[in-house]
């Protein structure tokens, strides 16, 4: 009986930190980025064998299933109804070989109807720190608006945010979930 | 009788553990537990609207430093140097005696106490003070900070105050920005937004939280006078605004802007609001942190691979990389007195929090946690909290600046994170 009543009261005293925000969960509306379809690629996402023991910055390629939570159903086009979630591999903001067609394919939206406006969100899985993964998140939005403009879209037509791992698509704690987290979302204003 | 007490204790502590399990909360001690002083404090004669000397055993407890003697072990009940029989305290096992009263005197309260080692029956501290009944509890604090300084050396934290972030789960999210007393009382939410709001840093004086909203969906840093609760937008550049931390004269923020390309460090002046460039370059720089003499600024950059603290002069600079152990450090956060720093550190195997000695740059990693983030060093530097993930959910932990003593918990309302220490 090593632990003393201070350890046990220091906890208590802690959690008792938490305990008001613990008690109110409103419900007011929240607004959770539109067109974020992340779960509709849940359906297919390849699991991967990620897991901690990869850290996102050791160089391991722990995103197994890069195939898995594909493009399926880019197929639709560009435009506000297109596939607008494009995912990324593991420590990296290149885009992927089958989400060129998704892009390219909004860029010709874009390109034909200047009127249109879109936010290219990024975002980061949830390893490591929280300020780093914005900014992993902004490279991620830049290489999909750069995609973008070089295929035809105007820069007045895009603008880019970066959430890092604060809006999770997906809130599980393992790869599966992450590499649902890895994303650009492509929002179109006004629509 | 020792066997006594630790039955008594191990009750209480069920009984604690019960009644926060009972509130959603789980408690889970995960590491060892050093020796604590042994230290009684009798309920506080006199009459007041509130318990005094509850939150002086609270905040003794809480520290790690002691071990409290409940009531119901207490064969006598001294308010005054006068009624103290040390031979009863003495055989209880006890170190240290606090008694105290607090009496209703013209509309406050005058509230004092003793303190007195035991074993060689003496008086060490006396103090008296007189408090609107609206301050009792943080007079309280001041007691508990008086004797913990006197026995320990070390200045107390009872009187500090933590911010951190909490969200509901589920696809309808709620961000709150949170303080709290350091013992958990009076927490209150100074920005609420269904859009994320993240790295709350305190001013030196306690006085201004800076932040970062996305309340109107894009990136922007606020600071909030938590007396008045005004805030004023410091920063909406395009492209990222984030990662502020004040310089130690309170002058100065520090930030994350990408408005000129890459993520870089700059320092906004907040008189005249004169921005200046730190950093250069195509790389990620981040997580600013100004040195504790505000001559220089420590940051992380991805600049050689894979991120790792750098330090540059305040003015700009060429910058120098000053962690060499780890796959992985970043967001520095410096102890008071500017020997420490922690960050978050990575060996291929998660994120742990690890420290490290500026003077000779040994790393001790002080968390097992895979997922573990956002240290901030209690003002004194004997504890560190962060912010880890346990059981799918974010929590908030505390370790012990030795690595010895670590504690998580758990929230059942939904995730909590990006905590930081008051000064």
């Amino acid at each position: 009986m090593k632990y003393s009543l201070s350890k046990i009261a220091l906890a208590v005293a802690m959690t008792s930190v938490l305990l008001s925000g613990c008690s109110s969960t409103d419900d007011q509306a929240g607004s959770f980025t539109d067109g974020s379809n992340g779960q509709a690629g849940a359906n297919t996402a390849g699991t991967g064998d990620g897991s901690l023991a990869g850290s996102e910055f050791g160089g391991a390629n722990g995103a197994g299933g890069a195939n898995g939570y594909g493009a399926n159903g880019a197929n639709g086009g560009g435009g506000p109804n297109g596939t607008k979630t494009i995912y990324f591999m593991y420590d990296s903001s290149q885009v992927q070989q089958e989400f060129v067609p998704v892009i390219t394919a909004h860029a010709q939206y874009l390109q034909s109807n200047p009127g249109a406006h879109i936010i290219v969100a990024g975002n980061a899985d949830e390893r490591g720190s929280r300020e780093y993964n914005i900014a992993l998140g902004e490279q991620r939005a830049k290489s999909v608006a750069r995609m973008l403009t070089s295929q035809g879209a105007a820069d007045s037509q895009i603008e880019i945010v970066s959430y890092g791992e604060e809006k999770p698509a997906a809130m599980g704690h393992d790869e599966s979930a992450w590499q649902l987290n890895r994303r650009a979302e492509l929002d179109y204003q006004g629509q | 009788m020792r066997l006594f007490i630790q039955k008594l204790m191990m009750l209480f502590c069920l009984a604690a553990v019960s009644l926060w399990a009972r509130a959603e909360l789980s408690i889970e001690i995960t590491g060892g537990v050093e020796s604590a002083t042994p230290i009684a404090v009798v309920p506080f004669g006199g009459s007041a609207p509130l318990d005094v000397s509850a939150i002086v055993n609270a905040d003794l407890g809480h520290s790690g430093y002691f071990r409290t003697l409940p009531q119901q072990d207490m064969l006598s009940k001294p308010t005054s140097e006068a009624e103290v029989n040390y031979r009863t305290w003495q055989a209880l096992g006890q170190e240290y005696l606090v008694v105290g009263q607090v009496v209703p005197d013209g509309g406050q309260y005058a509230t004092q106490f003793e303190l007195f080692t035991v074993y060689k029956g003496q008086k060490m501290l006396a103090y008296r003070m007189q408090v609107p009944g609206t301050d009792l509890r943080r007079a309280a604090h001041r007691i508990s900070d008086l004797i913990f300084e006197k026995i320990t050396g070390k200045k107390g934290v009872f009187g500090t105050r933590i911010a951190y972030v909490t969200s509901n789960g589920g696809a309808k999210r709620n961000y709150r920005l949170q303080v709290a007393d350091a013992d958990g009382y009076n927490s209150f939410t100074i920005a609420s937004s269904n859009e994320p709001l993240m790295s709350p840093t305190w001013s030196y004086d306690g006085k201004k939280i800076a932040y970062v909203s996305f309340e109107s969906k894009r990136a922007a840093i606020y600071i909030q006078t938590l007396a008045t609760g005004q805030r004023q937008r410091v920063s909406g550049s395009p492209g990222i605004n984030g990662a502020p931390a004040f310089s130690p004269d309170g002058s100065k923020l520090a930030l994350t802007l990408s408005k000129d390309g890459s993520p870089n460090i700059y320092v906004l002046s907040l008189g005249d609001m004169s921005l200046r460039r730190v950093t250069q370059g195509n790389f990620i720089d981040t997580e600013p942190t100004f040195t504790p003499d505000g001559a220089h600024i420590v940051f992380t950059s991805d600049r050689g691979g894979k991120p790792q603290l750098y330090r540059v002069s305040a003015q700009g600079g060429a910058a120098t990389r000053i962690t060499f152990k780890g796959s992985y450090n970043a967001r520095a956060s410096f102890s008071s007195d500017g020997r420490k720093i922690a960050m978050v550190h990575s060996n291929g195997r998660g994120f742990q929090i690890a420290v490290m000695d500026v003077g000779s740059g040994s790393v001790d990693v002080l968390t097992e946690g895979a997922l573990d983030e956002s240290p901030s060093f209690a003002p004194n530097g004997s504890m560190l909290l962060y912010a880890a993930k346990q059981g799918g959910r974010e929590t908030l932990a505390t370790v012990s600046a030795d690595g010895k003593v670590r504690q998580k918990l758990a929230f059942d309302g939904g995730e909590v994170r990006d905590p930081s220490w008051s000064p």
